[in-house]
């Protein structure tokens, strides 16, 4: 599923933010990626989205060679991804109903196809009787289920999501985090970006710890391997 | 923001077909002023009438000669005649000092000197009058008038392709999320870059079909206070033409249009 050997991406300006990661991420997996500011786990997100190359290193996300995918073949990728950000990213004049839809309409998909995974996905995050807010009427927490859902529109393998919590408070982030600990059991790979310590440790799942661009510890139990 | 571009190539436009239909009034003027400036072909004495009058088929046959007409020594002594108001002063002359003569029309004036030489190898051909200069100045005036009139439309074609790009770029920009948020999700470039595409050619049109009307009435304003002040130049009615200037105005709009938002939304580059 993601395979990273060796990768290094020093950016044009010389910033050294990754100095040779080795991360192997099974399918069905449920990883942390944790570390201080500046450790460089967008970046890694980023190499795995494709918006930014690596400099150096392997790089293979569900089968594409990110050192060989043209540009012009980007989209192939990214069909088999759900990206999450740390600010929503929703269509403002769009409702909740219309956010998610859009992107299975941007695939294609059909429209009977589209109304029945629609409900579906806004369902599993609990948000099916919200359908025809927009998303200025919901609060942070809700926003970003509905940012969740539209990541899980079109089905993806991998859903990576970065600092998908930072914009929400800490009893509804770990509501959140259980929603994508829910959607991991239903087979899907997920891979969170984070630096909340606390968060982390409610759960048992395995966690990648960065730091200065170097991987410093890759096991279960928390932060910091303890609890 | 499209409304003003929209102005703006409405503008351009006028003044590219205003140049364009210009260019094509000074042609057809140019047109019938070549098409008087014939060739005379003066046929030898030592060959009678019927000889002369045979040679007509031979002069046809050369390259770029669309007409000939026979002139026989009477009708040149009558056309010489009639120049001049006193025929007194040429009583006594005799139509046997005329020389039979071929008016000679050439289909492109460009190739005159070479149909002139090409004439003087026909045999029986004396001598020929040709006014080279004339044609070279026609020929000349041509070419300047196409050179201008063509940097004229490069010129406000490009103003108007950099404009429509500024106006896809902000409307682009308006809509960055849902474009960040396609690109996400995997849509293909030209999926995402259709719509816009397809805004910028109707805006293209419209512009088009505004500045169409605009022109048409302008045009025969103009027509008519010509005619009436210059009655020796005759205008090309805008109704002949209209089909083909509609056409060029809607190719020009939508190509405008085209162009100028195919660029507007750009592949971010892999940093
Ligand atoms: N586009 C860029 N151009 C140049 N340098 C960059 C760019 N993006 C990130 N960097 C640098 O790379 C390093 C890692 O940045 P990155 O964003 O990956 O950190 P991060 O771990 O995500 O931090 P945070 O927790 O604050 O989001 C930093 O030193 C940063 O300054
Ligand atoms: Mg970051």
């Amino acid at each position: 599923m993601i395979t990273l050997k060796n990768v290094r991406k020093t950016y044009e300006n010389g910033a050294d933010a990754l100095k040779g990661i080795n991360l192997e991420v099974a399918d069905g997996e449920f990883i942390f990626i944790v570390g201080p500011s500046g450790s460089g786990k967008s970046t890694l997100t980023k190499i795995l989205t494709g918006e930014v190359c690596p400099t150096d290193g392997e790089v293979v996300v569900n089968g594409f060679d990110m050192n060989r995918i043209r540009r012009s073949k980007l989209h192939k990728l990214r069909r088999t991804l759900g990206i999450i950000f740390q600010d929503f990213r929703l269509i403002e004049n769009k409702t909740v109903y219309q956010n998610v839809e859009f992107v299975m309409r941007v695939l294609g998909a059909k429209p009977r196809k589209i109304k029945e995974r629609v409900r579906y996905v806004l369902e599993l995050v609990g948000l099916d009787h919200k359908m025809r807010c927009m998303p200025e009427e919901l609060s942070g927490g809700e926003q970003q289920r509905v940012a969740i859902a539209r990541a899980l529109a079109n089905n993806p393998k991998l859903i990576i999501a970065d600092e998908p919590t930072g914009n929400i408070d800490p009893e509804l982030s770990r509501e959140l985090m259980a929603l994508l600990v829910e959607i991991n059991k239903k087979g899907t790979t997920v891979l969170v970006v984070t630096h909340e310590e606390e968060l982390v440790n409610e759960f048992t799942n395995r966690v990648v710890v960065i730091n200065s661009g170097r991987i410093v510890r890759d096991g279960t139990g928390g932060y910091y391997g303890n609890v | 923001m499209s409304f003003l571009t929209a102005f703006t190539m409405i503008c351009c436009l006028i003044i590219m077909g205003t140049c364009a239909l210009l260019t094509l009034n000074v042609q057809q003027i140019i047109n019938v002023l070549e098409d008087e400036n014939q060739m005379v072909a003066f046929v030898d004495e030592a060959l009678s009438d019927e000889e002369a009058r045979a040679m007509e088929k031979e002069l046809l046959a050369i390259d770029n000669v669309s007409e000939v007409r026979f002139v026989t020594r009477e009708e040149a002594m009558v056309n010489f005649l009639d120049r001049y108001d006193d025929n007194s002063l040429f009583e006594d002359v005799d139509s046997s000092v005329f020389r039979n003569r071929y008016l000679i029309y050439v289909e492109d004036i460009v190739f005159m000197e070479q149909t002139q030489n090409d004439l003087a190898g026909v045999y029986g051909v004396a001598k020929i009058n040709a006014l080279l200069k004339v044609a070279k100045g026609f020929v000349t005036l041509r070419n300047i008038l196409g050179v201008v009139a063509l940097s004229v439309f490069v010129v406000l074609f490009l103003i108007s392709v950099i404009l429509m790009t500024s106006t896809m770029k902000a409307a682009a920009h308006i809509r960055a999320t849902e474009i960040s948020i396609m690109r996400m999700v995997g849509a293909t470039k030209s999926f995402i870059r259709w719509p816009f595409v397809l805004e910028g050619m109707l805006i293209g049109l419209f512009a088009s079909l505004c500045a169409f009307l605009l022109q048409w009435g302008g045009y025969n304003l103009l027509a008519e206070n010509i005619s009436g002040a210059l009655s020796f130049i005759t205008v090309i009615p805008f109704e002949s033409i209209i089909i083909p200037v509609l056409v060029a105005f809607c190719a020009v709009g939508v190509l405008e249009g085209m162009f100028g938002s195919v660029g507007a939304v750009k592949d971010r580059p892999r940093k």
